[in-house]
Order: structure tokens, then sequence, then C-alpha cells
């Protein structure tokens, strides 16, 4: 496989980015100069052309997105979307750790494209380090004249302002975020009216997660064509893969959207621990619904994985190993969701706490036949019928582990995991001895 | 207008309308809990779910706003099954304290289990425990347990009230309906919520255990409290073996009127239930002693009846604004056919309190409006209150007749040494009333059906929910006793007759009849308020 040229992550070994002049120096700053020389349409035509997909997770494309913006006087917003807390993501973090102006550059660009003088970079609280580096990295950009009244010396005005989260996954949803923002409780709102024509405080609002922003210099750089060249038909560009579970090299990866999953995780990952074979693989955080070993021939991007049944996400790729217990891993799984669900909408508030006690009594050895329909008969209820997707997020996962590992699901209820490698910790040990 | 068709009927609203209040034209329900049309739309309940043709998944219909064309389903498999599973999650973790629920018999969960549910738990794994009855404010006990979080109550504290006392804390399956740090829920519409909560979370302390609701008869009537006329239903007990002390009169409750006051009434009026049935005059008294009504009809022809035809201008009625535009009607044409020119409504004596700027109106009165109309109010050439009692203390009368107003009790003994016939019309015993020479009991609103123009103009139905306590006649019925007792009999007019006579003795109300009041009132024409 042909390495791939770095963008994304390009600063990632270059300390001397985190300051002004050495992200100047690599390059930096170039793209937003070019940006304000353009017509704002220019810039969202590139970024449609350039097929940038929303990278928070749902894929939506970039300059769609913004097209829809109101076209009202007054207020309007940028909220960038640093609230990254999907299982298994390590993404937004770096790119803010390492590489805080790309991400600057990347809401820059926007503003002045969108024609918004103000935005919200709303950072997950837990990000303390994340949030003292771009904290510092705005100050400098504000000393550099690069935001501030006079952005690079242009007539545009831009303000961003940081915000750190109160700690929940809901405040990641685009809504809640806005809720929380607000300085309400983090509860979605209802859609229609969509954060583009009635978002912050009622105004117009574009809200973009920090990877996709940090591909707009990019953009800007290579011009469509080339952008396009490095992903697959209607994903462009390079993407940060993060991969987590027993591999061999677990970490975060850029390379090309057009990588298989296989080679995601044999080639770029260096395959399984040894003496492991797969048994099942999330490739794009835990919202998303697994893959058996035999579906990984699957490009890593957000249409090829749609067709697959399951989605790119956060691109969060969780890889189990053959000693890996499904139904507890579901269970894992489900006390996130049950923990994180806002509690605003009947199906989600109820539901993601039963199937969690339906999963506890499993995995203590206490199922019942029936438990497993019930859990998927629940998560038939919830599909589709709440204000945001966390219900989705969390019955559609649920639905694929119990689907596709029923067998294990079966015998954990009728042994109560006492068997196999699955749950005693002494048989566990003799089957491997 | 948008036309649509929801389950095959095809029907035509106004745009904007949602597809509950669509549905609600056609004489169909979308179940729902946290929709109300008087609050923002929440949307969080997911039980009004319905099917749109080309719309890939059940949408809510309250969010939902018609569109030319729409094809709505509400009947479909998809549909019942989306609203089985959410009453099932609602029904997951509630107590099932019917039994023990003041809201039982008129809870929607009860009502939609019947109509969407009807199946047993499936929970095995034990419910989620809650606080059961913590007071949160003087009149309302909150229920942890039986909450749905619908949020109706959060919205109505901060959308209406606008007194923010009630939040959402907590997240998930330990979410809960709470007070805000260092609140009372004490605002002047507190009461309001409970009537908001679609389930028993939220009840009323002085309600409390007192009655099944399918106990209670309901009369759609208008509030008396103030002149604001707030449209409501006064529901009253109809079991013999459920009697809580002597009280008839439970609960009061608001109904809309979108003119008036929307869906809300304050908790002065929604407690002012209480005084139907406490401390009520129920006899006649003669000096205080306490005589059957016919002996004071009789002591007061003997009396008053020679006074007022040898002297009418020394003879005088007070009236008052509680009374109906019926009883005002009677008394000023008794007036007029005994020749008394000294008739007026006391506009300084009423009870005056403090407005709020929305529904809570200075005047206490519910009619003060009507009597103006009539003509009763302080005009030239007729003493004002105050002075028509100063000039009876000053001996300037013979005969005085106080209608509903309940005066100092030095006042009254300095009258009764004066006048010679003092005679008083009263609903409430009150101290010193054994001065009147002779007192009548008046049967109160809830007694009688009659009418009360409100301080917007607007004439509304106030109707009998009750028989009159003892003795006690209603306001035209002595205005009747009294004509015959003077020697000068009056028509024994039904309300329905007084008001058609009420009606076409002003010109602004000629083309006013009991029909087109019906349940909502309607403007006389001279005021400025739109029907």
């Amino acid at each position: 496989m042909e390495a791939c040229p770095l963008y994304l992550t390009k600063n990632f070994k270059n300390p001397a980015a985190l300051t002004f002049d050495g992200y100047v120096a690599s390059g930096g700053y170039v793209a937003l100069k070019k940006a304000l020389s353009m017509q704002p349409q220019e810039i969202i035509d590139l970024v449609k052309a350039g097929n940038l997909r929303g990278r928070g997770g749902a894929g939506f494309p970039a300059g769609v997105k913004w097209g829809f913006l109101g076209k009202t006087e007054g207020p309007k917003y940028l909220c960038v979307n640093a609230d990254e807390g999907e299982p298994g993501t390590v993404k937004d973090g770096p790119l803010m750790e390492f590489d805080p102006h790309q991400m600057i550059e990347g809401i820059a660009i926007a503003c002045f494209a969108l024609g918004i003088k103000w935005c919200y970079i709303y950072i997950r609280g837990e990000f303390y380090k994340a949030h003292r580096i771009v904290q510092k990295a705005v100050d400098e950009a504000y000393a550099k004249g690069v935001l501030g009244p006079k952005v690079m010396g242009s007539g545009f005005q831009l303000d961003v302002a940081l915000h750190p989260g109160g700690g929940a996954y809901i405040c990641g949803e685009e809504t809640g975020l806005l809720s929380s923002l607000e300085g309400k409780k983090g509860f979605p709102k209802l859609k229609p009216p969509f954060p583009a024509l009635k978002g912050l405080y009622g105004a117009p609002t574009i809200v973009n997660n920090v990877e996709t922003l940090a591909c707009v210099p990019h953009i800007i750089n290579l011009g469509a064509e080339a952008w396009n060249a490095l992903g697959t038909e209607k994903n462009g560009g390079t993407k940060m893969y993060n991969v987590c579970g027993h591999v061999m090299k677990p970490g975060y990866y850029e390379t090309r959207h057009s990588i298989t999953l296989r080679e995601l995780i044999y080639d770029v990952c260096g395959g399984m621990k040894p003496g492991r074979t797969l048994k099942g693989v999330v490739p794009g955080g835990s919202s998303s619904p697994i893959l058996l070993p035999s579906e990984i021939d699957v490009r890593m991007d957000f249409d090829s994985l749609g067709k697959a049944g399951t989605m790119l996400g956060s691109a969060a790729v969780i890889v189990m190993d053959d000693r890996t217990s499904i139904v507890r891993a579901l269970d894992n799984l489900l006390h996130f969701y049950s923990h994180e669900s806002c509690g605003q909408c009947t199906p989600c508030r109820e539901g993601t706490h039963w199937l969690y006690l339906i999963s506890q009594r499993i995995v203590n050895g206490e199922g019942k036949a029936g438990d497993v329909d019930r859990m998927l008969d629940i998560c038939n209820n919830m599909v589709g019928n709440t204000i945001c997707v966390l219900a989705d997020a969390a019955a559609l996962p649920t639905q694929s582990y119990i689907k596709k590992y029923r067998a294990e699901f079966d015998a954990y209820v009728l042994d109560g995991g006492r068997v196999g490698l699955l749950g005693n910790r002494e048989e566990k040990a003799a089957a491997h001895a | 207008m948008p036309k649509l068709t929801i389950d095959g009927k095809e029907i035509e609203v106004p745009a904007g309308t949602n597809l509950i209040e669509a549905a609600k034209t056609m004489g169909a329900e979308i179940p729902h809990f946290c929709y109300h049309p008087g609050l923002s739309v929440a949307g969080n309940c997911r039980m009004c779910l319905v099917e749109i043709e080309k719309a890939p998944k059940l949408q809510i219909a309250c969010n939902t706003p018609v569109a030319e064309g729409m094809v709505v389903i509400t009947t479909s498999e998809k549909v019942k099954k989306a609203r089985a599973g959410v009453m099932e999650f609602l029904l997951l973790n509630h107590p099932i304290d019917c039994p023990i629920c003041d809201c039982a018999g008129e809870c929607y969960l009860q009502d939609y289990y019947m109509d969407h549910d009807l199946k047993a738990s499936r929970l095995e794994e034990g419910k989620t425990k809650k606080q059961k009855a913590q007071p949160i404010g003087e009149h309302v006990m909150l229920d942890k347990e039986r909450c749905v979080l619908c949020s109706r109550c959060v919205r109505f504290t901060d959308e209406v009230s606008k007194t923010f006392e009630l939040g959402i804390f907590g997240r998930g399956s330990t979410e809960e309906i709470g007070l805000a740090p260092g609140k009372v829920l004490d605002n002047a519409y507190s009461g309001c919520v409970v009537d908001l909560c679609p389930v028993g979370a939220l009840t009323d302390r002085d309600f409390r255990f007192k009655s099944r609701p399918w106990f209670l008869k309901e009369t759609e009537t208008v509030c008396t409290g103030c002149s604001m006329g707030c449209n409501v239903v006064l529901d009253t007990n109809t079991n013999p073996y459920n009697k809580v002390g002597e009280a008839r009169a439970y609960r009061l409750f608001p109904r809309e009127n979108k003119a008036v006051n929307g869906y809300w009434m304050c908790d002065e009026g929604r407690y002012s239930h209480k005084a139907i049935d406490q401390g009520r005059a129920q006899s006649a008294a003669l000096e205080g002693r306490t005589v059957p009504l016919e002996s004071a009809l009789h002591r007061l022809a003997g009396i008053a009846a020679p006074l007022v035809k040898a002297a009418p201008a020394r003879a005088a009625f007070l009236l008052s604004p509680q009374l109906t535009n019926e009883a005002l009607f009677a008394f000023k044409r008794l007036a007029a056919s005994l020749g008394v020119a000294q008739v007026e409504v006391g506009d300084d004596l009423k009870a005056v309190g403090k407005a709020d700027g929305y529904l809570i109106q200075a005047d206490k009165n519910p009619n003060s409006r009507g009597a103006q109309d009539l003509g009763l109010a302080p005009r030239a050439g007729v003493l004002g209150g105050s002075a028509l009692l100063a000039s009876a203390e000053a001996g300037n009368f013979d005969v005085l007749v106080v209608v509903g107003h309940v005066l100092q009790p030095q006042r009254l003994k300095a009258l009764g040494a004066k006048v010679k016939a003092l005679v008083g019309l009263q609903s409430h015993a009150h101290e010193g009333s054994e001065a009147y020479g002779v007192l009548l009991p008046m049967a109160v609103a809830a007694e009688q059906d009659g009418s009360f123009t409100n301080h917007q103009g607007r004439v509304q139905r106030n109707r009998k929910a009750l028989e009159p306590l003892g003795e006690s006649q209603p306001g035209y019925a002595l205005a009747q006793a009294l004509g015959h007792a003077l020697g000068s009999p009056q028509a024994k007019d039904t309300p329905a007759d007084l008001f058609l006579g009420w009606a076409k003795s002003l010109p602004q109300s000629a083309h006013l009849t009991l029909e087109t009041l019906g349940t909502q009132g309607a403007a006389s024409a001279a005021s400025a308020v739109p029907a």
C-alpha cells in the first residue's frame, strides 16, 4: 500500500507548530490569505466540490450544510463541536492539542465564507489540556491579527471564544450543544427548525466538527480535484481513523478515505495480537453496528459503510478478538448509553435503562428465555422515535450485536456465562493453558 | 387554507395549525402528554407519533404543521406499535398506585393505556424508586414516581407565570421534576400546574383525597373572584356518602377561553369556591333572631311598605357589583316601579385588590361593568355609596335596602339607630348583621343562573351548579319577593326571561341571547374587545 501524504496530522511531530510562527513556517495561514481574496460563494462551492463530509459522525456534506445558513440580517454563529465523546474516538483532541492553529485557520475561512462574525468553540470539559492549548493559540491569533477586528488586514471581523462543556455525551449532539451553550440543560432541540435557520439564541448557526474545519485549509490549498483524489467518489480527502482494541498498534492514523477496514487493521495497525483471531469490529465509534470478520473488506468511507449496514461515524474502530465476550461488550455499551441518555424523550430515557437492566441480569447469570428477544423488541420501539439519535445509537448496535452473535447470547442466558471463555476466570485460564 | 387528509378524511384548516389541533377539528384525538396548546412545543413524550406519506420516519403530530396535500395516517400498524411502545416505556417505572392516586379517573396514562396498550408489564428488574408526596408549594404536592416528565409544569412556570420555580434535574432514568434551589412554587397561578399535569404527579393539596372525580358534577361557569371573569369548571359533589364536612363545592379549574383567560386562572380565584359553603347566611333574621323567610317578608310588608309608599324619596337601594346582570336588572325595575330614585351599586364600597397585569384585576367584583352598563354606577343626582350611608346615618332615609355589601359593625349600628327599616340581603353571615331590622339570605353565584359582564365588556354566562343553601334565594328572586312585600308585585321572571329583558333594555346588548353567549360569552357591542 502506498503511503498517504499527511495533511491533518502533518504537524503532530512538529511542536513548533503550536506557536503562530511555527505554524506559519509549516505553511500555515496561506489558505486563509488565499481565501480572503476569494468570493465567499467560491469558497462554499469549493468545499462542496471537495466532497468534504461532516466528520462529527453523520457525514453530511459540509458545503451543503453551509449553503443552508439563513440569509438573515443580524447575528449568525459558527459553533465548533469539540465535545468529542463517542467511545473509542481520539481525533479532535489530538487535532487541537498538536495543531490548534490548523483549526483556527479553518474557522476563519469558514466564517469568512459564511459571513459569520462570532464563533464559539464548545470544547469537552475533560479536555483540560486541549482547552489550554487552544486558548493560547486563539490569544496568539488575536495578537497576530488573524482574529479580531481585521482578519489578516482585511475588512473581515471575527471573534472566537471557548466554552468548556459540562460533561455530557449528549452535549456533542449539535442541538444539545446549542442548548448547553445557551446555558440550559443539554437537551437536544426539536428539528425542524434546523440550526442553520434557527440555532444558537435563535440565530442562524452552523455547527461543525473540529476535524471538518481542520480539513478546510487543505481544500483551499490543494483545490477540490486534488483533495477529492485522496478519497473516494463522494468522500473527499484524507481521514483520521482511530483504532483501539486487540490490534498490535492501536492509535490514530491519517490515511486515504479509500482504505478498507481490513487494510486498516492488518496493514496500518499491524494486525491482531499474536495468537488471536478477529471476532468483530465496530467501525465508527460505539454507536455504529458491529461488523463480522467476513465483512471487513469494506471501504472506510461514509457511503460504503452505510451500504454495509453500519456507519463511519467518528471513524473510531474498536477491534475485538476471539477472547472478547460480546455479551459483556454490549453490557458495557448499554451502561454508557443508559448513563448518557439526557432523559428528554420517553423511549430513550426508559429504553436505554431497561436494556441495561436486562443486560445486567444476563451478565450476572440471571438471564431468562425471552430476554434477548425482549431486548430486540425494546430496540424496535426506540429506533427513529426520538428527538435526537441517541436512542438509535443505543438500539442499532444492540440489534446488530444480538443478530450477529445470537448463539453467544443464547448460550450466555442458558449457562449464565459460567461455561467456556466467556465468564469464569479459571475455565478461561484452563482453555488457554 | 391548506387541505390535507387525515385517515382518509379530507379537512381544511388554517395554515400553521399542527396535526393534533387539525385532528381535533374532525373530532379525532391524537394521544399526547407533553403537548398543550397554551405552551411551547416540547415534543418529548413521543406519544403523538403519526405516519405521514413520503416521510421516512414517524413524525410527532405536535410539531408538524399542516401542509397542502399532506396525507396523515394515525391508525396504521406502525403507529399503533409506536404508541404501545411509548405507553410501555411510560408505565415501566410508574408506580401504578391508582388506588391511592387523586388523578385516577382523569389520568392520561389510564385512558391511553386502555386505548393503546392493554398489556401486562414486561419489567422484571424492579421499578426505579423516587420521592413521593413532596409538598412543593402551598397548593401543590409532587409525586416524582408518577411523573412522565412531559415538562408541561416546567414550561408553565417558564412561559406563563414566568417565575421559574420548577426544573428538570438529573438525566436518563434518574431524571425528575423538582424545585429550583431556594425556590418554592408560590406564584399566583401555581394551581395551574395541577390542571396541566396529565398524570397524578402534581396534585392539589386542597383537593387531595377529598373525592374521586367521577363523583363530581362539572358545571361550566365563570369565576366571580374579580372582574376578569375567567372561564372555569366548578366541580360539585354528587355522592351523599362522600361528604367532607358540609362542603358541596370541591374545586374550580379553568376552561379554555382565548378571549379571556386562555387556559389559566389564578390561585385566589381557584380557591374562592370555599366561600360557596363556608359562613353562609342560610335563614332570614329579624334583628338577629332567626325566623322563617315568610315571616321576615311579612314583617317587611308591615313596616317598610307603608314607608316606601309614603315617601319614595326617603327610600334607597344600595346594590352590589357582585350581583348578576339579571339581579341588577330586577332590582332596577323594582326601584322604578316603587318610584325609588336612589338606586346605585356603591362603587366606592367595593372590594379592591392589586392587579398583576395579567389575569388578576384590582376590582374584586365580577360585574362592575354590568352595573355601569345598566346605569347603576355613580351618577349625577344619586348619592354614591359612602355618601348615601352618611346621609342615612344623618337620618335622611326611612328605608335602606343593602344588597350584598358587608358594612362595618359600627356603621350598621349607627344606621340601625336612624333608618326605620334597614333591610339587608346577604349571602354570608357577618359581624353586626343583627343591626338589620330584616335580613334575607341570598344565594351565591354558584346557586343561580345568570350573566356577568367582565371588565372587557364581555357578557358571560354564570351557571347554576347547586341548589341555594337553606332558605337563601338568588338576588333576582329576592327582588321579586321584595316587590311583593313592598306592594309592587313583579313578574315571576326566570333568569332566562330576565336576561332577555336586560339585553333588550340596553342598546349595546340588544343582539345578545343565551344562545349567542354559549360557553364562551360574547362582547357587548359597546365594548372595544372583539368577540
